[in-house]
This record gives C-alpha cells, sequence and structure tokens, in this order.
C-alpha cells in the first residue's frame, strides 16, 4: 500500500521546522545557507506530493522553478559569503555589525 | 512496500536534517544535508517524479553543495564558536520552532481534509516528456524568466565576489588601444 498525501505533507513539514530552528541557532552564514536549501527542499517535497495527488504536471514545474531559484542564490549568497569573510575574516553572523551603533 | 520504503527514506532525512543542524564544523552539516538531498531524491522516484529526483541529484547534490563544500575549503572554516551571549534565548529559539511545526502540520491536515479529484493519468505525470511538453508550450514564460535570472545570477556573482577597489584599468586601457 502507498503512504497517503498526509504522510509526505508531515514529512516536509518536519523538514522545514528543523530548517528554521537551524536559521535560528547557527551562527555562520555557511551553516544558515545549508539551512535555508533545506527548508527550499522541504517545499519541493510537498510540491511534488501535491503533483502526484492531483495529477497534474504544475507542480513539477514549480519545482523547476524554485531549483533555479536555489541554484541562483547559491551563486549570489556564496559570493557574499566570500566578500564577507575578505572583509572581516570571519563568517560569523555576528561580525556583521556595520550597521550598529 | 512502497509505505516501508517511505518510512525508512523518511527516517533517514530527518536524521540527516537534525545531525546537519546539530553539528558545529560546516562540513560535518554539508555531508549530512548531501544525504537529505539524495534521501529526497529517492522519495521522488516513489512519488512516480524521476524527472525532478534526477534534477535533485544533479543540481542540489551535484552542483550547489559541490560549491558549498569549495567555499568551505577555500575559506578554511574552523568550528563555530561556543556562544558567549544571548544563551538564555536558545529555549525560545525552540519552543518557536516547535510553533511552527505545529502550524504546518495543522495547514496541511486542513489540506488534506479538503475533497480532492484524483486523476487518472497519474503515471503519464512526471515522465520528462510531459514535463518538457508543458515546460515549452503553456509555461514558456516562466521559463524565460527563470533563464534571465540565471544570467543576473552569474553577472552579479561575478561583480559580487571580484576584489573591489583596485579596478583593472590596465586592461581596459588596453582593449581601447586594440581597438583604435
Amino acid at each position: 500500500m502507498e503512504p497517503g498525501l498526509g504522510s509526505y505533507l508531515a514529512l516536509s513539514g518536519i523538514l522545514f521546522s528543523i530548517g528554521a530552528v537551524g536559521v535560528i541557532y547557527k551562527r555562520n552564514a555557511i551553516g544558515m545557507f545549508m539551512c535555508i536549501e533545506l527548508m527550499l527542499n522541504a517545499v519541493n517535497l510537498s510540491f511534488v506530493a501535491f503533483s502526484r495527488h492531483y495529477g497534474d504536471v504544475t507542480g513539477q514545474l514549480f519545482v523547476f522553478v524554485v531549483m533555479s531559484v536555489a541554484a541562483a542564490e547559491a551563486a549570489v549568497g556564496l559570493g557574499i559569503i566570500i566578500t564577507f569573510f575578505r572583509n572581516r575574516l570571519s563568517v560569523d553572523v555576528d561580525d556583521a555589525s556595520i550597521l550598529k551603533n | 512496500m512502497v509505505s516501508v520504503l517511505f518510512f525508512i527514506l523518511a527516517g533517514l532525512a530527518i536524521a540527516c536534517a537534525v545531525s546537519c543542524v546539530y553539528h558545529k564544523n560546516p562540513l560535518y552539516s554539508a555531508v549530512s544535508l548531501i544525504g537529505v538531498f539524495i534521501s529526497l531524491a529517492c522519495i521522488y522516484l516513489t512519488l512516480a517524479a524521476p524527472f525532478i529526483a534526477i534534477v535533485q541529484i544533479l543540481v542540489y547534490a551535484g552542483a550547489i553543495m559541490v560549491l558549498v563544500v569549495f567555499v568551505i575549503m577555500l575559506l578554511n572554516l574552523d568550528e563555530d564558536k561556543p556562544l558567549t551571549r544571548l544563551r538564555y534565548l536558545f529555549p525560545i529559539g525552540g519552543v518557536l520552532g516547535l510553533v511552527l511545526l505545529a502550524q504546518t502540520l495543522f495547514i496541511f491536515y486542513a489540506v488534506t481534509k479538503t475533497p480532492h479529484t484524483s486523476s487518472e493519468q497519474g503515471n503519464v505525470v512526471g515522465q520528462s516528456m510531459s514535463i518538457g511538453r508543458a515546460m515549452y508550450t503553456e509555461y514558456l514564460l516562466p521559463v524565460e524568466i527563470v533563464g534571465i535570472l540565471l544570467l543576473m545570477a552569474i553577472v552579479g556573482a561575478m561583480i559580487m565576489s571580484r576584489r573591489m577597489g583596485e579596478p583593472n584599468l590596465e586592461a581596459v586601457e588596453g582593449s581601447r588601444e586594440g581597438g583604435d
């Protein structure tokens, strides 16, 4: 027998919450970046599950778009991280405090 | 059979995700995240979406994680320093996560209660051909927008990670003289 839609959505919600807690807890920028990727993947899983459930291909196209945006985000985000490291010699987000005071 | 497979893969994905958040060393987190991606790709296969599964392996586990591991190696990151301040905010973060989980599960529970129109063409959806047909007929504009977005991301990443403050004027003048 096949697991229902609810099982996939529950897995998606659990992964999304783990990723959100990771974004809160992590302090180096690359760790936060990886947790954001985890959240995007959780959303992708729910898209594919809905696509299977309703027999519609639109959900899988959305997953394709999300993956492209994640790739663009990886390129730009890692560029930002490298620039930040070059200026501060650290990737700790607590060191990004120019706007403080 | 599929159910047993799903629960094994779901357990693997959740364990790898927790390990990704738990480990202080970014390299361990990256390897755990690759585990999450691969188990999610297997779940996509059980959901009859082979195209998405292959793209997941290629784009996420292949391209993005190689880029992340490359940056980790390039910057020679060490372990996260122990948290010195705001330690009292840790339980609040956990409670926020639990609230978010409850909200998500409630929304999904409400969604699964709605009447659904189950499809008869379920085994055609997910093949590369149906995705390609939809991509280049009905959803042509979003695909074009995604292409432009990727181009902008490439240019932006190159401009962003360029060394600022020392523009390479010689190359510009050299090309200008060459043109004249």
